[in-house]
């Protein structure tokens, strides 16, 4: 080969040039975001002019116009219906929420008694966190608390009967609480469920394994209002005469086994993902089914389906809502019982109360999908292909 | 199938919380947890609503309370079940709750087929409408009404009764129908249906909850009978003549003229008719003969009051209501309230 | 290695038969059947104590027995003089239809929105995020409460309606439209349609073989579009018009005449509808970012532009991720209309509630409910697992 001077051959690099300001701008950007192509353009234009539409009547309904105090009705309603408001007047009632607030929390729980609900809910909230903070140490006593400890003790609490607490009968029970009951004993009780269900459904066994698939396939090819129907209606049917359940239980065993036919399967495509070595691995190092599970597939299997998992609670926190067709009151049932309190009843309250149970549906079912995401995030052992 | 057997551990770690054993013999279960477990209805001003402290008042808790004050000589050994329209029946059944003083209608199908017993009738009502006069001025009587939205509570013999009437008078009409009293409530409130429907009593009651009461007109027509009364389990003679001879002492010591203030008094009274009510009979035994005490009458008029008194003060000039005795008055004063003999 | 004396036989035959896997499958397995039939006797006979305590008939004689109640949205006749079976046949039909048309406007909703979000528009993609966000967070209930309650309940009385275009009325009685009343000769136009329908369906064959013999395409859509309007019009034509309108007017309570759609049905359609129609989004979404990148590099590389890229390569590829997770949302909504009975509109579970109310029949009428409802799904799942595999990839 011949030598060349490779003179023009750069030996050192240039310094990166600052983008032309065309690029770089916000000019630039909302070009590029936002009015790329006359379909762009014209998407933005009408995108916009639905906002303009909508948003500030809006706003101005929830914030602006919005009655913040008041005692009764007349201060949501116009002067036609009989209130201190001018006829055009359409605003949030925000008065209505506040004075019922308690009562969207608790229900018609006693209010001398009120301190044992506030007193659990710390309880819920102070365990919680330290549980779903990664960074604080001591899981495993805090498990213990939460999932073993903390039931007994909200139990005694909410409901009573010893140590001189009063007695609370369930039907007086309402609001966010019974949601958050509801919820709480639906995820600690589906999510083991769902397991066993899960690997029966896995399962050698034919006999196992039939009644595991009929249970999953039925439950989850209806509603959950006929299964709670079921609950409420024919449970006392299938008991001997004068055994009766709390209709509080009822609903829970009812929205429990609903969760746990949903959650089997989320489990099952955690289960069918593992690949076959693993069980093979498992198997030759001599290990019985139930240390297979315990400490290699569901391990494995569990962090896979994450996101599954918590859809499926979310799903059930969601679907809690729907015992207040079986006469219950959780905290939309209590906001739609409210609606017909002749105290209150104008033409926004209905409007209003349903606002407000949504943002504390939505908070509670956003915060726990953004949770998962984390989670998800932090459990990534970096097998993705 | 594996559902069944949750359902059963399930049941069986939480059964204490709620179990009592109800069998054959309704008044030892009674006697044994200490107070009487009434249906009633989720909440009907004058027959039997919660109050904001979830106390529980109206014709229908009086009569509960009369049958708790017959047994334990205390108007509170009674408790409530609020319970829809659907669950009352199932309720009552599964022993969940003792009796079932909830506005129900007495009629053949329950008496039979749904193994229920009634005898006494502490209400004797019947189907009516209500409408928004405001909206509607020139209607009158309820046969104008052909092509109206009717709101009416699912599942009920009001649901029955409506469709018969219209059928009856060629009139069309469409039906919105609901689960709950609530909502039926709060659809007639917000213009969703034209005219209102149930027990004539009911709509006095549900007129007073809506928002601009003296706006709406409860119609003249009165299209069935609803004899409202005590519902039992069938297989229980016992239980079933404690509650119907309840409410008879009740209409027996307003004929007589006993009342809760005078009650004391006609203990010493020489008329033995009063004397047999009041169990003060020389070897009179028909409380016993009940499986009660021989003053039985004397508790439940002490703690209750007479027919009168509860009527007056839940559903008469002493309530909102101010619904008159009609059709509740005593037989002796044009009225269908009737107590067979007590002796 | 000496590893001859390890022998199968020896090792099985010394260890207790407790230990053999078999062995105890078999155990756990007999003992699990016999505990759920001890369970079930147990649950069976308490059950007919407690019917023949209550005096309750058990069986489905009630079916042919006179219904006495009236129903609100009728799509096949009924009266009071009816049956419960007829009721029920009522309810069913009205389930199917809120989730025909919910499963529909869900799935053209969704797919606006799923495409939304991957759009190259900002203002777009976090509107449809917004959307998405919100609907998916917050229970089906109270999006039906919220239309039914929050929008269409505050809506004006019957007379002071709002007026719509084409002689259409909005009141809180629900949307009058006018209605269809057609007359002589109509049925050639129905006629016409199905003629246009097979012809369609023949030139898309025509055209197929054509483009695969010489490579020639040939305008399909146009065609098709042009006889589905143009051979019924021309039918519309020829027999004169045959169609008048029932415009509706202010009666004595409601307005009379036309179509009355009601809120208890609206409110339930488009709250399944925009509910389900969320969840969608986000499996249309995953759909589309599940198909490589250089699918779409190979075929700009082929020269075929962006429409054709969607729609040639990219769509047929994520349809196949889509279909299976669109099957569960399409039975999440119809499973989600006994919601129904929350706002009474008289669907399968309302309707049966109310019988079961009025007969006391309550095992018969749950075991409808889950027969019909378990019918439902498998008659949706069979028809997707049909379309999934005609959609999915042929592998030469």
């Amino acid at each position: 080969m011949q030598e060349h001077d490779l003179s023009y051959v750069r030996m050192e690099m240039i310094n990166a040039q600052a983008a032309p300001v065309s690029e770089k701008s916000w000019g630039a950007w909302i070009r590029k975001n936002l009015f790329a192509s006359v379909t762009d353009s014209t998407m933005t234009l009408i995108a916009l002019a639905a906002i303009l539409y909508f948003l500030p009547p809006m706003l101005n309904w929830l914030f602006v116009s919005a009655q913040y105090t008041g005692t009764d009705r007349t201060f949501c309603a116009t002067e036609a219906q009989g209130g201190i408001q001018p006829n055009d007047w359409a605003g949030a009632c925000w008065a209505f929420v506040g004075s019922k607030f308690e009562q969207f929390l608790v229900g018609r729980y006693p209010i001398a008694e009120r301190w044992r609900v506030w007193v659990t809910g710390l309880a819920f909230f102070g365990l919680m966190i330290p549980m779903l903070t990664p960074s604080v140490p001591r899981k495993g006593l805090n498990a213990i608390l939460f999932f073993g400890v903390f039931p007994v003790f909200a139990f005694i609490m909410l409901y009573g009967g010893i140590f001189g607490l009063e007695v609370v009968e369930t039907p007086l029970w309402g609001g966010l609480m019974v949601t958050l009951v509801l919820s709480f004993v639906g995820i600690a009780v589906s999510l083991p469920f769902g397991i066993v269900l899960a690997l029966g459904r896995r399962s050698n066994m034919p006999v196992i394994k039939s009644l595991c698939i009929t249970f999953i396939e039925v439950v989850r090819g209806v509603p959950l209002v006929t299964v709670l129907f079921m609950a409420s209606v024919m449970l006392p049917l299938f008991l001997p005469q004068g055994v009766t359940f709390d209709k509080l239980l009822r609903a829970l065993i009812g929205v429990a086994l609903f969760a746990s036919a949903y959650m089997a399967e989320v489990v099952r495509g955690g289960l069918q993902a593992i690949p076959k070595g693993q069980y093979e691995g498992a198997d030759s190092l001599g290990l019985g089914y139930w240390q297979k599970m315990n400490l290699i597939i569901l391990p494995q299997a569990l962090k896979l389906v994450i996101p599954g998992i918590v859809n499926t609670f979310i799903g059930m926190f969601k679907d809690t809502s729907l015992v207040y067709i079986i006469g219950m009151f959780d905290l939309l049932g209590i906001v739609r019982l409210n609606f017909s309190d002749s105290t209150w009843a104008s033409a926004q309250t209905p409007a209003t109360g349903l606002v407000f149970a949504g943002f504390i549906f939505w908070i509670f079912c956003f915060g726990m999908s953004r949770y998962s995401i984390f989670m998800e995030r932090r459990l990534d052992t970096g097998h993705k292909r | 199938m594996k559902k069944q057997i949750l359902t059963g551990v399930f049941g069986a770690a939480m059964l204490t919380v709620a179990a009592s054993a109800a069998s054959a013999a309704t008044l030892d279960d009674v006697k044994a947890k200490g107070f009487v477990q009434c249906g009633v209805s989720t909440g009907l001003a004058g027959f039997s609503a919660p109050n904001d402290k979830g106390e529980w008042s109206g014709l229908d808790v009086d009569l509960c309370r009369a049958v708790a004050s017959a047994i334990f000589d205390d108007p509170n050994a009674a408790k409530f079940s609020p319970l829809s329209a659907k669950e009352r029946f199932t309720a009552l059944q599964s022993g969940e709750v003792d009796m079932l003083p909830r506005n129900t209608t007495w009629t053949i199908s329950r008496d039979t087929a749904l193994g229920l017993n009634f005898r006494a009738v502490n209400y004797y009502d019947g189907q009516g409408f209500m409408i928004n006069k405001k909206n509607l001025p020139d209607i009158t009587s309820a046969l104008q009404l052909s092509g109206a939205a009717v709101c009416v509570q699912a599942g009920t013999t009001t649901e029955l009764n409506l469709a018969d009437y219209f059928k009856a008078n060629n009139m069309q009409y469409n039906p919105v129908v609901f689960e709950k009293l609530e909502e039926v409530n709060a659809a007639y409130d917000s213009g969703r249906c034209d005219v209102y429907t149930t027990d004539q009593s009911g709509l006095y009651g549900i007129r007073l909850t809506l928002k601009n009461p003296d706006d709406h007109m409860v119609l003249p027509e009165i299209i069935s009978k609803e004899p409202l009364g005590p519902a039992v389990r069938q297989g229980d003679d016992q239980w079933f003549d404690i509650v119907s001879w309840t409410h008879f002492a009740m209409v027996a010591a307003e004929e007589l003229g006993v009342t809760s203030a005078n009650v004391e008094e006609m203990k010493s009274s020489a008329n033995p008719d009063i004397k047999r009510l009041l169990g003060t009979e020389e070897g009179g035994k028909l409380g016993e003969n009940l499986g009660l005490t021989n003053d039985w009458v004397v508790r439940i008029i002490k703690h209750v009051g007479n027919y009168g008194e509860a009527f007056e003060r839940n559903v008469g000039s002493g309530s909102n209501l101010k619904i008159s005795r009609g059709l509740n008055a005593l037989w002796t004063k044009g009225g269908l309230q009737y107590a067979p003999p007590i002796r | 290695m000496a590893s001859t004396d390890i022998s199968g036989d020896r090792g099985s035959a010394s260890a207790s038969w407790f230990y053999d896997p078999k062995v105890r499958g078999i155990v756990y397995q007999v003992l699990v059947f016999a505990g759920l039939v001890a369970l079930v006797w147990w649950i069976t006979s308490n059950t007919i104590e407690n019917l023949h305590r209550a005096n309750i008939a058990s069986g489905y004689d009630f079916l042919n027995s006179r219904a006495g109640f009236d129903i609100g949205q009728t799509p096949v006749d009924y009266t009071s003089d009816s049956t419960y079976g007829r009721a029920f046949i009522i309810g069913m039909i009205n389930t199917v239809i809120v989730a025909f048309a919910g499963v529909l406007t869900a799935t053209i909703v969704g797919f606006l929105v799923g495409l939304g979000r991957l759009s190259h528009n900002w203002l777009i993609r976090k509107i449809c995020m917004v959307y998405v966000e919100i609907f998916r967070n917050i229970p089906p209930l109270l999006v039906i409460f919220f239309w039914y309650f929050g929008v269409l309940s505050v809506l004006p009385q019957p007379r002071d309606s709002v007026d719509l275009p084409l002689g259409a009325f909005l009141n809180n009685r629900g949307i009058f439209l006018p209605r269809a009343v057609w007359g002589e000769g109509a049925g050639l136009i129905a006629i016409a349609i199905l003629v246009a329908i097979v012809a369609i369906f023949l030139v898309r064959r025509w055209a197929w073989q054509r483009q695969m013999a010489t490579g020639q395409p040939f305008p399909v859509l146009w065609t098709s579009v042009g006889l589905l309007i143009g051979l019924p019009l021309l039918a519309f034509i020829v027999t004169g018009f045959p169609l008048t309108w029932d415009i509706p007017e202010l009666g004595r309570f409601n307005l009379r005449g036309g179509l009355q759609v009601k809120p208890e049905f609206l409110s339930l359609y488009l709250a399944l509808s925009f509910y389900t129609a969320a969840f969608i989004a986000e499996i249309v979404r995953a759909g589309i970012l599940g198909v490589a990148k250089g699918q779409t590099e190979a075929s700009y590389a082929l020269g075929l532009r962006p429409g054709q890229t969607s729609r040639l390569v990219i769509v047929p590829q994520a349809m196949r991720i889509v279909i299976p997770p669109l099957t569960s949302q399409y039975l999440n909504l119809t499973k989600n209309s006994s919601l129904a009975i929350a706002i009474g509109y008289p669907d399968l579970v309302a309707v049966g509630g109310t019988v079961l109310n009025q007969t006391g029949q309550a095992i018969e009428v749950v075991v409808i409910w889950m027969v019909v409802y378990l019918g439902l799904s498998l008659g949706t799942s069979l028809f997707m697992n049909w379309f999934n595999a005609k959609m999915a990839l042929v592998e030469r």
